[in-house]
């Protein structure tokens, strides 16, 4: 038993790919840490939006809510952590370059 | 153009912003803009406590939590700003062509899509849900495992000369 998705998923399917892709593009290509977690940050709202059409297209927006509610607690609770982690580090290497990353030890 | 492609379509031009600007702050302006036009879709789509925690949550205290670190740590004098943009343009013009040409490629996209609703009894197997049901969960999943790597690789990239 199946059911037919409407044609407007691939609309909703397009602008997911194209936040991803910015969102990669955004973390590969600089070495600032701080930067690095906001493409992060635009990964996750992709993944956010995508969680919300899938519930909104299936019927199931309020388990996709739930889902979603959950996601974005996570996503504070690790962009709150990093930035810590991020201050951390620049007080000890006065930089936030992500090669000096190398010289941690343990 | 529908209501939800124009919003859409700024919210992923907020996110390019966020990308591609070179003053963090600005990038944390912009990724609150994002967070707001994702809003502003969730509720569009039927989701609206999603949509408030989102707009209250991500675009409001993790801005703040940015803009706390940002003031703790920028030292830069103002007047690298121009040698800093010209080297970020160098490795962030080709990502407005890339997006261009993705959206005009997922533009001829429109095979039907099927998902095959649970059988009954066979939820009490967790192959069937899995691998059978569910397989959308496991893209997501995918993807996340895919977000980890490239994490992975960041953090152990080749040298190069700046750090913006």
């Amino acid at each position: 038993m199946t059911i037919d998705i409407p044609q407007s998923f691939w609309l909703y399917f397009a602008f997911f790919v194209l936040l991803l892709v910015d969102g990669a593009w955004c973390m590969l290509a600089t070495y600032n840490l701080l930067r690095m977690l906001i493409g992060l940050e635009i990964l996750m709202k992709s993944v956010t939006f995508f969680l919300i059409v899938a519930g909104y297209l299936g019927h199931r927006l309020a388990l996709a809510q739930a889902m979603v509610i959950t996601v974005i607690v996570i996503e504070v609770v690790v962009v709150v952590v990093a930035a810590g982690i991020i201050l951390g580090f620049f007080r000890a290497h006065d930089s936030m370059n992500v090669r000096n990353t190398r010289n941690l030890k343990g | 153009m529908t209501l939800m492609t124009i919003l859409l379509v700024l919210l992923v031009l907020a996110g390019l912003w966020a990308s591609m600007t070179t003053l963090l702050l600005r990038a944390t302006i912009a990724l609150a803009l994002a967070s707001a036009m994702l809003a502003v879709v969730m509720y569009t789509l039927g989701a609206t406590i999603a949509a408030v925690l989102e707009l209250s949550v991500c675009a409001g205290l993790i801005s703040v939590v940015f803009v706390s670190v940002i003031s703790l740590t920028q030292r830069k004098p103002f007047k690298d700003y121009v040698v800093r943009r010209a080297s970020r343009l160098t490795r962030f013009w080709p990502l407005p062509l890339v997006l261009v040409a993705a959206g005009v490629a997922l533009s001829f996209v429109h095979s039907p899509v099927q998902v095959a609703l649970p059988v009954p009894g066979a939820e009490g197997d967790v192959r069937v849900v899995l691998w059978n049901l569910r397989q959308l969960d496991l893209f997501g999943q995918i993807l996340i495992l895919l977000a980890g790597v490239i994490g992975v690789l960041v953090l152990f990239k080749r040298e190069s000369k700046d750090d913006n």
